[in-house]
């Protein structure tokens, strides 16, 4: 017979942990608000959370728009974030996004619009159209990261959506749940986030709708299920987590430009030239290196779009 | 059992000191780390972090060195009086590290462009004063210099320590994107800390 005498350093065997506590440790860390503890002395950028979907891997065709950069680490695209209704820290969306729920995932769209009604993630999005675009991306904070997006143009979304000729701009908000987005909670900003294109803009073949990143599907914290992309704007322009749609004849005002409409007007190029009163805009920190490297005019992709603000003064219009 | 002012000396100030030095030894390690391109407690961005971090704790200290002489009107004690200079120059410790992130770190030392931040960005000019107010304070934190400008001089000048605090504040709440809680969370303590300290006025100014 074989009995095993218990040692005194064993763990009886309800002491061991069950492995979806284990899994869950952060969800009761969180809970117990023990993650405040390590946030006070700053360690809180250490952590790698994860959102709880799997990501699925992605079919895409690579194109021709990408740069020829080496991107920036997967773990700082995902770890990095702002996603401010998910907390106004860099950290705070990776550990918080579990919280959001992408399927099912409805967006709604509405005015000057030929059938104006709730889609489907599935109607919008052509999954056998997808290709990746490693671009440039440039945060009005002046750091800069390169990422390989995968989606569709947005070009193809409004054809198929048939806008009125009436039409001058697209208007797009983030969803706005306090139960899934605990950052809502405090009026930082005026929820939900809205931001807008001009109808060119919108229709430039740079502008996408990115539903997927690294390969796979786009985390919750980069802005699940889909986000728009405008490589030659400043990153807040890149609205997250679209849940609406509005075609209009008005400029839409964007959540930041309502907030402070002295630093942050309609179009937020990306423009060495014009100071934002919080930071020069000259120069850029890539993520991943110490220096600091000279920023280019609408980062760098001014031979696409430079056209659309031909006469133009982007001083004014920054 | 009251400890004794003799103790306090001994154990408790080497123990304050050791406390305070802490952030800026956690710094110093993660800084080491980010640097040799490990992971880091400072994240994706280890110069940003180091920003908020010696911000954080310059803010957090000095709030804490203003907190000293109400808490001791509250103990009915001089004791707590006994680690202000040290709360207070650790305060301005950690200030220096801010300036010294941002000017190297962050600007590399390139002097026109950082005039121009502070000629031109309201926050960064708002924090280079209470920097520049909290200068003569360290300097004149000596027995010596006390002795010098005699203690009521000294005293008067060691006031603007609270006019430091609220440009501290200020600098913080304007760096900060959109209506934000944590800052708000600091200026309600420094308001929390003048009303007592209003409030010890009124006591003595009573026949």
């Amino acid at each position: 017979m074989l009995f095993k005498k218990r040692n005194s350093w064993d763990e009886t065997e309800n002491a061991v942990t069950s492995e979806s506590v284990y899994l869950n440790r952060r969800k009761f860390l969180g809970a117990a608000g023990l993650s405040i503890g390590s946030a006070a002395v700053g360690l809180s950028a250490v952590s790698n959370a994860q959102s709880e979907r799997p990501l699925k891997e992605l079919a895409y065709k690579t194109s021709e728009y990408s740069t020829d950069e080496k991107p920036t680490v997967e773990a700082a695209v995902t770890n990095y974030n702002n996603f401010y209704e998910f907390g106004t820290s860099k950290g705070e969306p990776a550990r918080n996004a579990w919280r959001l729920k992408t399927t099912p995932w409805n967006v709604k769209v509405d005015g000057l619009v030929e059938n104006p009604r709730d889609y489907a993630f599935e109607d919008l999005i052509d999954m056998n159209a997808l290709e990746e675009r490693i671009y440039r991306f440039r945060c009005v904070e002046a750091w800069s990261m390169v990422v390989p997006w995968i989606g569709i143009p947005l070009a193809s979304i409004i054809k198929k959506l048939n806008p009125l000729g009436s039409a001058k701009y697209v208007r797009f908000e983030t969803l706005a749940d306090s139960a899934q987005m605990p950052g809502i909670r405090w009026p930082v900003l005026e929820w939900p986030y809205v931001e807008g294109l001009r109808m060119d803009e919108a229709m430039n073949p740079l502008a996408l709708m990115v539903v997927g990143l690294y390969g796979k599907e786009i985390p919750n914290q980069n802005g699940a299920p889909m986000r728009l992309i405008t490589p030659w704007k400043y990153g807040y322009k890149s609205i997250k987590s679209i849940a609406r749609i509005t075609f209009t004849e008005e400029q839409p005002v964007s959540s930041w430009t309502k907030s402070a409409p002295h630093e942050y007007g309609f179009f937020s190029n990306v423009n060495p030239e014009v100071s934002h009163p919080r930071w020069s805009q000259a120069s850029e920190r890539k993520i991943g290196s110490f220096g600091r490297v000279p920023t280019q005019k609408f980062n760098g992709y001014g031979e696409l779009v430079a056209d659309m603000y031909a006469g133009m003064d982007l001083r004014v219009n920054h | 059992m009251a400890v004794s002012i003799q103790n306090l000396r001994r154990y408790g100030k080497p123990a304050v000191f050791a406390l305070l030095a802490l952030p800026a030894l956690w710094l110093g390690r993660e800084w080491y780390y980010a640097y040799q391109g490990l992971e880091s407690g400072l994240g994706w961005n280890p110069v940003e972090a180091f920003h908020q971090i010696t911000g954080d704790w310059a803010i957090r200290i000095l709030l804490l060195s203003l907190a000293i002489s109400p808490l001791s009107k509250v103990m009915k004690s001089p004791k707590p009086i006994l680690f202000r200079r040290m709360i207070g120059l650790f305060a301005f410790f950690y200030v220096c590290l801010h300036l010294l992130g941002y000017v190297w770190l962050d600007k590399a030392f390139v002097w026109p462009d950082i005039w121009q931040d502070i000629l031109k960005r309201k926050y960064i000019t708002v924090g280079a004063v209470a920097l520049i107010l909290l200068v003569p304070l360290a300097v004149t934190s000596t027995q010596g210099w006390i002795k010098r400008l005699g203690a009521r001089n000294w005293q008067k000048l060691h006031k603007s320590v609270y006019v430091i605090g609220i440009l501290a504040v200020a600098h913080f709440i304007m760096m900060r994107k959109g209506f934000q809680l944590e800052p708000l969370v600091y200026a309600g303590i420094l308001g929390l800390l003048f009303m007592l300290r209003s409030k010890a006025l009124m006591k003595k100014l009573r026949p």
